[in-house]
């Protein structure tokens, strides 16, 4: 960076080399004082803003609700596998359908593919919405659009889906090695077939990679989503909460838990076929 | 054959790559095309089939005039210029045979290359055309599987499936051991005299340019400065087309020194990305 060098013609054994000058030194300091003064600051807000006698509690309360919860209650899982289905089915329909919409997508954003400057900026607008709203959002909006049930579940995780897989898409997308694209638009080849033959296979391995994390993180994210009414495992541990059954939701906890743990298994497994 | 009339380049950033270069390649002739690193070279041969698009002047392939070509009769165009690359610029994750077939998209349909639907001759003549170049037992290997030598040979193949008129080749050797690179010279000189292709190869090793090629283009800093036989080149050339330096004592160091120009590597990477929007 900046280097504080003796005039040329000088003597070589006084020419200095420092990484920052004393400026740029003391900047530095003077923003690390700022920062954690600031750091302070709010802590000294959040600690006057909270009941100190609650969390002096929460041990025993934690502990309360632990002994209530134990021993789960097995016989009630009898009841809770066709909601554990339905969850994997709003996962895997969800993230099927948000992959079909986000793939065309993907190209049309990515610098080196999209065939206007002006369609990159609305496939762009697509990726960005989808991403900046959650899940959960979105199944709110559209269980008072459709009405509460898997449908809005699976188009809830669908739509949120297109922002995440677009935006890793087209990321790597953008950095595919540009020779191959160069041979086989030499080739005489069309824009579509240089995609096929010179973009595609090279985008291949992460596009698997980025589809079944996303599948990965849906599985999660689908348990949730019967709390606002759109289908699944949620809302069974909506109305256990709510009915202060803790021995029901910690049997769906574990239910939850398991599933998670074999989507994680089955997704390392894939991953590591499609390198 | 080939023919470039005052052909001029100048890319946005201001650099002048080409300054008015005329040529004529008649069919058959392997032509070599020497020169510094950043003098224009790679340049030159993408400003052929326009994968990079001239500024000024004009390139005729016989009589076909492809500076003034629409991007549809330009495809049409390109079939007729097989493209041989330094880095090979294979599809790593396709098989060999994949790789070769990919030199007949331009005569083929989308969904017909999508299911890999090749008419028959044309695979008979992949496999004809793999069988020259001694990769018979590597049909279905991936390419990335091979060795550097065997990719060029990939390379090759690809380029010829598409019965081209010309070859237009980027450093075919520069990335590869010294044998090798003998072999793989060799293998273009003589598919060149077999076919009857003119070619352009742009090579930065003198020697290997001198033993293989009919005749010498120099090139500096965008300007035709030699243009002969091989056996004309001598320390007063070479010090006209690299710059001054001890010519007589190849044995020191045995290729000739480059210099780095940055600003160039950076255009070459603004032209590739390019390729992909044409």
């Amino acid at each position: 960076m900046p280097v504080k060098l003796i005039e040329p013609g000088n003597d070589l054994s006084q020419a200095e080399w420092k990484l920052r000058t004393t400026r740029q030194q003391w900047l530095i300091w003077l923003g690390w004082l700022v920062g954690i003064s600031l750091f302070l600051l709010c802590w000294k807000v959040i600690s006057d803003n909270t009941m100190w006698v609650f969390v002096e509690d929460a041990p025993r309360q934690g502990a309360d609700l632990l002994r209530r919860m134990m021993p789960p209650d097995w016989a009630y899982s009898e009841r809770l596998w066709k909601p554990l289905w339905d969850t994997l089915n709003i996962a895997t329909l969800g993230t099927l359908l948000g992959i079909i919409m986000a793939f065309p997508c993907a190209f049309l954003a990515a610098r080196n593919t999209t065939p206007h400057p002006l369609i990159r900026s609305l496939a762009l607008m697509i990726i960005v919405s989808s991403r900046s709203i959650n899940s959960l959002i979105w199944a709110m909006l559209l269980v008072t659009i459709l009405g509460p049930g898997i449908l809005a579940g699976i188009l809830a995780i669908a739509l949120r889906s297109i922002g995440f897989v677009g935006k890793l898409l087209y990321e790597a997308i953008e950095e595919i090695h540009p020779t191959p694209v160069e041979a086989i638009t030499a080739t005489g080849a069309s824009r579509m077939q240089v995609m096929s033959y010179a973009v595609l296979p090279q985008v291949m391995p992460a596009f698997a990679g980025i589809s079944i994390y996303r599948w990965d993180i849906n599985i999660r994210e689908s348990t949730v989503l019967g709390l606002v009414g759109a289908g699944g495992i949620g809302l069974q541990l909506n109305a256990a909460i709510n009915t202060l059954a803790w021995d029901r939701v910690s049997i769906i906890f574990i239910l939850i838990f398991a599933t998670v743990l074999v989507s994680e298994y089955i997704s390392a497994k894939v991953r590591k076929a499609f390198i | 054959m080939l023919t470039l009339k005052q052909l001029t380049k100048r890319y946005t950033t201001g650099d002048k790559a080409l300054t008015s270069v005329s040529l004529e390649i008649p069919a058959g002739q392997v032509a070599a095309l020497i020169g510094p690193s950043g003098a224009g070279k790679s340049t030159l041969i993408r400003c052929v089939n326009r994968l990079v698009e001239p500024t000024e002047g004009q390139v005729f392939l016989g009589d076909t005039e492809l500076t003034g070509l629409s991007s549809r009769q330009l495809r049409r165009a390109r079939r007729r210029m097989g493209m041989i690359f330094q880095e090979y610029a294979l599809i790593d994750r396709l098989t060999v045979m994949e790789n070769v077939l990919s030199g007949y998209l331009g005569y083929t349909g989308f969904w017909r290359s999508y299911f890999r639907r090749y008419p028959q001759p044309v695979v008979q003549q992949a496999f004809k055309l793999l069988q020259r170049v001694g990769l018979e037992n590597f049909i279905d290997k991936r390419a990335d599987a091979l060795s550097g030598g065997q990719r060029q040979r990939v390379g090759i193949a690809r380029a010829l499936l598409q019965s081209p008129e010309i070859l237009l080749v980027d450093e075919p050797t520069a990335s590869l051991d010294p044998k090798t690179s003998r072999q793989i010279m060799r293998l273009i000189k003589e598919l060149c005299v077999e076919r009857q292709l003119a070619a352009i190869i742009n090579i930065h090793d003198v020697q290997l340019a001198q033993l293989f090629a009919d005749r010498i283009i120099g090139l500096r800093a965008g300007q035709l400065v030699f243009d002969g036989q091989p056996e004309q080149l001598d320390a007063e050339i070479l010090t006209r087309i690299y710059g001054e330096e001890d010519w007589n004592h190849a044995s020191e160091s045995g290729d000739v020194e480059e210099v780095m120009d940055p600003s160039v590597s950076q255009n070459h990477a603004q032209v590739t990305l390019r390729a992909a929007s044409v």
